[in-house]
């Protein structure tokens, strides 16, 4: 029974972090319609920039993270901007074949500049901290930390969306690009807003990621399935239900590692099929 | 004092394709003009140029003296110029209120705000938490205009209001119109339906395969005049 | 303006609909005269050259199989090293363990994959546009990570093929050769006449515009799992092939997303939608691949950087900017109206 427990504790806590993979996704999906197949791959270039700023350039974590997110808030405006903008439209097959291709030239300058090797953030030991529950359960405070994030940024989200003029505005461009100027935004601005807000997400998913494995610059694409594993699960369109299907997701790997260590991303992968199979609506889908 | 609106040449293009050749139309500060003709013949290409959707060169679009022709539309909103556009073009995932808040994201100071709304069209404000796909066709109409509203303008320019709508709802549309302009919004309204445009306007322009064929004082206008500006049939 | 219609004047002209131009009208003689050339190869050319062409048959099917899914089926998908891999691991189960010849199993593990195409597009369809292509590679995945978990068919290191081991090399190189020459010509023949056709018509309206082809006729869900299926069904060819020439497999190797990746490259440089895109993305591919691979981490960087450029700048592929600009088909699969006189009557 107590592994039963134990396994859904750490797969909630696992899932929140594919949650937070997941939200940059889901808010530039939701935005703009673009499928971004170099998601991982910029998680991963953030957490190699974190390690450019600590370990090159000896700034101290606690001021290399917001450091981080400001770069990454600017890294997500230019991209859009330059990039993106470029290829985001009604027909899928340009933004695909685009961030693809970023995704190639990511993962290979990052192995061209910091080699293949896997690497992980010094945090002076939090990452081992832990908090014993009874029964002998043990919750590292990384990852209640990464919790705690996710359902910040997910509240936050679901806030920005529902309540804010800018959500509003966000929502009424990817309604219709075209009558949304006629109200006095500009959907190049917008996007590029969205784009950014999304960017600092991937940023703290990364440096999250980073304090707690050993990270390489071909761990991209597994991250992407994740963050789109998750989005599906929980149903396309709400923040939360991104949030429930990262969670979902965690807790269905946990299970697997639990029978076997090679089986816990192929047990994520079959419930993948299956929400696919039977409700692909997903579990929290929005309504109307 | 400069009209609100002038024209002066007004050329537009879709690409290669030509729409409208040489339009001068002018709007004074107060006034309601009807802007007519045929499907085709110009009309909401006209608007859409006006408002900055389409581009035009800077000094064919003067609005209150200043050339505005090829100025995003997101910024001539700011200037005071709002369009209704044709079949209503609601945002799909926001609710009537959401509609009619976002249509205030450019801030202009004025009479126009959500209350002030809700009290020209109650319907509304009933169904203000519906998303604003669900209301009927006369009501998507009172939310795009109130979107419209929003912003404040001094100048309205509305796309065939009555496009697929029951005659009856139309009256209570322009009787709310009526209401609008009555402290002196200036407006431009295209129509097909050539009496009502008359009855609500103080001066009409006919378009015919874009260039103005025939313009005039509406109470005075001769109707078969009008028929054959309307249709290009010459005399 | 007034219409006079007492006194009108008509233009006449005769038009006539032409499916051929002088050059595409060359295609098919040159074809074959190239097809001749390459069977011949085994006779003058070195084992390298051998291998070469047998690998550039199996580029460019996996290129082809690609552009029908996307250029024709509109359709992007970046899972279609699923069916590579099944083609060459369902090649190398039927020749290692039930005894079939290793030539007659690549057909057979088309025919399996079509079959494993079925209920995964039941799936794979429930996805649109982006979703689905970052779907059918998690489809892919679950592919590879359950051969890989098989240790009976080697685990993730793989296993050989062992039922060519008593064949002498230079037949076997040979074989191989003729078989991937006999797919890719089969492959573009029968491609090209299906183009040609009133069903390849259906399927160029499809891709550019679904509810107006559907609104005339076009039963769009059927067209679109067919053409799956047949993409499904090519590429495990192309696996089958790659993977008898290679003579060892594994999961890794058979599932990796490069396949699709190359198949992006070849067909987004050569030409989406063409017929001749592919051809000429895989050549350009394969020389690259040749001369630069050494350069590892930078050519890889060079391909990705090729690919985002080009889809900016030329979106229809090397193929499509020549053939737009200097009207050039060689296979010509539209139908063209030309005006071949003119009289005048009066009425």
């Amino acid at each position: 029974m107590n592994s039963i427990v134990n396994i859904v504790i750490q797969g909630v806590l696992l899932g929140a972090l594919y949650a937070l993979f997941a939200m940059g996704q889901s808010l530039m999906y939701g935005v703009m319609r673009l499928t971004n197949i170099a998601h991982g791959d910029f998680i991963v270039l953030m957490v190699f920039i974190l390690f450019a700023l600590t370990n090159q350039g000896h700034v101290p974590l606690w001021a290399a993270i917001p450091l981080l997110l400001l770069i990454a808030f600017g890294a997500g405006y230019a991209m859009q901007h330059a990039l993106l903008d470029r290829v985001s439209g009604r027909d899928p097959l340009p933004s695909l074949v685009v961030t693809f291709g970023l995704s190639v030239v990511i993962q290979n300058v990052l192995q061209e500049v910091f080699s293949a090797d896997p690497r992980a953030l010094a945090t002076n030991g939090f990452e081992s901290m832990s908090l014993s529950l009874p029964g002998g359960i043990a919750i590292g405070l990384l990852p209640l930390l990464t919790l705690a994030v996710t359902l910040a940024a997910t509240l936050a989200l679901q806030w920005l969306f529902g309540c804010t003029s800018l959500g509003r505005a966000f929502r009424a461009t990817s309604d219709d690009r075209e009558i949304v100027q006629l109200i006095g935004v500009l959907p190049r601005r917008t996007f590029a807003l969205a784009t950014s807000i999304a960017f600092v997400l991937i940023a703290l998913a990364g440096a999250l990621y980073s304090m707690r494995t050993a990270v390489s610059p071909s761990d991209g694409p597994g991250l992407l399935l994740y963050a789109f594993e998750a989005v599906v699960i929980g149903g396309m369109g709400s923040f939360w239900g991104t949030f429930a299907g990262g969670v979902v997701l965690g807790m269905a790997q946990q299970f697997g590692f639990f029978f076997d260590p090679g089986w816990g991303i192929w047990f994520g992968h079959l419930l993948f099929l299956a929400v696919l199979a039977v409700r692909p609506q997903g579990i929290f889908p929005k309504t109307a | 004092m400069p009209a609100i609106l002038e024209t002066r040449a007004l050329t537009a293009f879709y690409g290669d394709f030509q729409a409208i050749f040489g339009v001068n139309i002018t709007v004074e500060k107060g006034e309601v003009i009807a802007l007519i003709g045929s499907n085709g013949a110009g009309k909401s290409t006209f608007l859409k140029t006006v408002a900055g959707l389409l581009r035009a060169p800077a000094r064919q679009v003067l609005y209150q003296g200043e050339p505005i022709g090829g100025m995003p539309a997101a910024r001539i909103v700011s200037k005071g110029i709002a369009l209704v556009p044709e079949g209503r073009r609601l945002f799909t995932s926001l609710s009537v209120e959401e509609n009619l808040l976002v249509g205030g994201y450019c801030s202009r100071p004025g009479r126009w705000n959500l209350q002030t709304v809700y009290e020209l069209f109650p319907v509304l404000k009933e169904r203000r938490r519906d998303p604003a796909t669900t209301l009927s066709g006369g009501q998507q109409q009172m939310v795009a205009i109130g979107r419209a509203l929003m912003s404040n303008p001094d100048l309205l320019m509305c796309d065939e209001l009555s496009l697929g709508l029951a005659p009856v709802i139309v009256r209570e549309i322009y009787a709310a119109l009526e209401q609008i302009v009555a402290d002196g919004l200036s407006a431009i309204l295209v129509e097909q339906d050539v009496q009502l445009a008359r009855r609500v306007s103080s001066r009409f322009y006919c378009l015919q395969e874009g260039r103005v064929s025939l313009s005039g004082v509406s109470v005075d206008a001769d109707d078969e005049a009008i028929t054959r500006a309307y249709f290009g049939v010459a005399s | 303006m007034s219409i006079d219609f007492t006194n009108m004047t008509m233009h006449e002209r005769d038009f006539e609909v032409r499916r051929a131009t002088r050059l595409s009208r060359m295609t098919v003689p040159v074809l074959v005269i190239a097809v001749l050339v390459i069977a011949s190869v085994p006779w003058w050319a070195g084992r390298d050259n051998l291998r070469d062409f047998t690998q550039i048959a199996a580029y460019l099917i996996v290129a082809m199989m690609w552009n029908l899914l996307a250029g024709y089926g509109g359709m992007v998908s970046i899972g279609q090293q699923a069916y590579f891999g099944i083609g060459g691991y369902a090649m190398l189960v039927l020749a290692n363990y039930f005894g079939l010849s290793p030539f007659v199993a690549v057909p057979i593990g088309g025919v399996i994959a079509v079959l494993i195409a079925i209920p995964v597009s039941r799936l794979a369809f429930r996805l649109e546009g982006g979703y689905f292509a970052i779907g059918t590679w998690v489809i892919a995945e679950v592919f590879r990570l359950t051969v890989a978990n098989a240790s009976w068919l080697g685990g993730g290191s793989g296993t050989s093929l062992t039922a060519l081991e008593g064949v002498p090399r230079s037949l076997r190189e040979s074989l191989t050769l003729w078989m991937a020459l006999a797919i890719v010509t089969a492959m573009i023949a029968l491609l090209y006449v299906f183009l040609r056709s009133k069903r390849g018509l259906a399927l160029s309206a499809m891709r550019d515009d679904a509810v107006a082809a559907h609104s005339q006729g076009v039963d769009v869900k059927r067209a679109r799992l067919l053409v799956y299926l047949v993409s499904a069904g090519g590429t495990a060819l192309a696996g089958g092939l790659y993977f008898v020439a290679n003579l060892r497999i594994s999961p890794d190797a058979a599932f990796s997303v490069n396949w699709t990746a190359y198949a992006i490259f070849m067909v987004m440089v050569g030409g989406l939608g063409t017929l001749e895109g592919p051809i000429i993305g895989t050549v350009i591919f394969f020389f690259l691949n040749k001369f630069l691979s050494d350069s590892g981490t930078w050519y890889l960087i060079g391909l990705g950087a090729l690919a985002i450029l080009i889809t900016l700048l030329f979106p229809k592929g090397i193929w499509g900017y020549v053939s737009q600009r200097f009207d050039l088909h060689v296979f010509h699969t539209g139908r063209r109206v030309v005006y071949v006189k003119t009289r005048t009557t009066g009425c």
